[in-house]
């Protein structure tokens, strides 16, 4: 049997890890703290949020954006306090996004968020938000090295 | 042993004024014996960081629809998840939560179902608890498990599926609560979207667009029963009491916030919610859609 897929990045599989070792309960206790530490936007976007762009897919209003820095990632996202699960998704990204490279995260696996074992806690229809933010990033990527 | 009806003079104008309880009521009455508050979130994380003392949660996703089939929990699963929240055949229950109340309909909705006589409203819901300044805490309660009856689900009086709503087509009023937007068809590819979809855009012939939010007040409350009728009834769509209603939207959580002022509001008696809605209308074979901002014709039979 040959695995063609790339490796997970180490910061985003230490994230899978820390989820896959919780009792499924635990787990939404650790998606709560990720959604407390989503870090604040940097001024040049806190300043124009029309800069980040909305996400359809999840319910609740998020915006996001993954900027490319030479060939850095930085993923940057704001949602609102009271969507904590929305925000705690995104904190998620903005932790295991940034600092990868650019072919690191366009090989990011679409099904990333469906492997941190938030199925049955959250459902899958929630982590839809999630997947969407993912897509939406590599696409902003993309475009952003087209243009480079 | 039912707890006391809030006494606020602008709910008593409603058909069923003990359908809701105002922030204030609440606020005096929340530890009242009988009486249950029940937290229903879009945000399964909500609750979690703040929640009014003593309330229990029910998540919509996790505790009322099944894992693999598209459908709610039958009476055995009922009874396990009222009993665990410490709620008895007889107790009062007082729903909250985000987005105006749309999870929260629904959840008092689906505990209609099973025919749980005392189910009430927060008017307002948790946006005008927490803009009220009022008390939230993140003490889990802890709930004496009792013991509720294995009661069988009525997915006849207020529930209808697919063939009902294509049987009744032109005999009834049909309220489509989505955005005009997705009314017409104009809304319907979302970019990148990756799993869930619809693949038709319109609605269903002979619905009638009133989005939830025409029901409700600034702060969220349901608008004065004057204004409700003006709406839906004389003036507005024009439904009578007599009218068979079916209400409609994306999944049925915002038709039920309207499912509930229609039926307990004003007291339109037989009101059903269509939870497949146009998730299973758009995807499906060989149904009719209607485009554009008009109606559309039944078809023919």
């Amino acid at each position: 049997m040959t695995d063609d897929a790339p490796a997970l990045p180490d910061q985003l599989a230490e994230i899978r890890e820390d989820f896959l070792a919780l009792t499924e309960s635990e787990r939404l206790q650790l998606l709560l703290e990720f959604s407390r530490e989503l870090p604040p936007l940097p001024a040049r976007y806190a300043d124009s949020p029309a800069l980040l762009e909305k996400v359809e897919e999840c319910q609740s209003p998020v915006h996001a954006f993954a900027e490319v820095d030479g060939d850095v990632v930085h993923f940057y996202a704001t949602a609102p306090e009271e969507a904590p699960t929305t925000r705690g998704f995104a904190s998620i990204l903005a932790q295991g996004l940034s600092g990868l490279t650019t072919r690191e995260v366009l090989d990011v696996p679409e099904d990333f968020p469906l492997q941190l074992g938030l199925t049955r806690a959250v459902s899958a229809l929630r982590l839809n938000g999630m997947a969407g933010m993912l897509t939406r990033a590599k696409r902003q990527v993309v475009e952003q090295l087209a243009a480079a | 042993m039912p707890a006391p009806l809030d006494p606020t003079p602008r709910l008593q104008e409603y058909a069923h004024p003990e359908r809701l309880v105002t922030t204030e009521w609440l606020a005096a009455h929340r530890d009242d014996p009988g009486l249950v508050v029940v937290e229903s979130d879009e945000d399964v994380l909500l609750y979690e960081t703040g929640h009014i003392p003593g309330a229990v949660k029910v998540d919509w996703h996790t505790d009322l629809l099944l894992p693999v089939e598209r459908d709610y929990l039958d009476g055995r699963g009922f009874a396990d998840l009222l009993g665990s929240r410490g709620i008895a055949r007889d107790t009062t229950i007082v729903l909250y939560g985000d987005k105006n109340n749309w999870w929260a309909a629904y959840t008092a909705w689906v505990f209609t179902l099973f025919g749980h006589e005392d189910v009430r409203l927060l008017d307002g819901g948790r946006n005008l608890w927490v803009a009220e300044g009022r008390e939230l805490t993140t003490d889990a309660p802890a709930p004496t498990p009792v013991d509720y009856p294995v009661v069988e689900r009525d997915d006849t009086t207020f529930r209808a599926f697919r063939e009902d709503v294509l049987d009744h087509l032109g005999k009834g009023p049909l309220v489509d609560i989505r955005s005009p937007q997705e009314f017409t068809g104009e809304r319907l590819h979302i970019p990148d979207y990756p799993e869930e979809g619809v693949l038709r855009g319109g609605h269903i012939p002979t619905a009638h667009n009133v989005p939830w939010a025409t029901a409700v007040a600034e702060d969220g409350t349901y608008k004065p029963r004057a204004e409700l009728e003006a709406i839906y009834q004389q003036g507005g769509l024009g439904i009578t009491d007599d009218d068979r209603v079916v209400t409609y939207c994306r999944i049925g959580e915002r038709s039920s916030h309207t499912w509930f002022a229609l039926h307990f509001l004003l007291g339109i008696p037989d009101v059903r919610n269509y939870d497949g809605s146009w998730t299973e209308w758009g995807n499906a074979v060989r149904v009719p859609i209607a485009a554009g901002a008009e109606p559309g014709e039944a078809p023919a039979r």
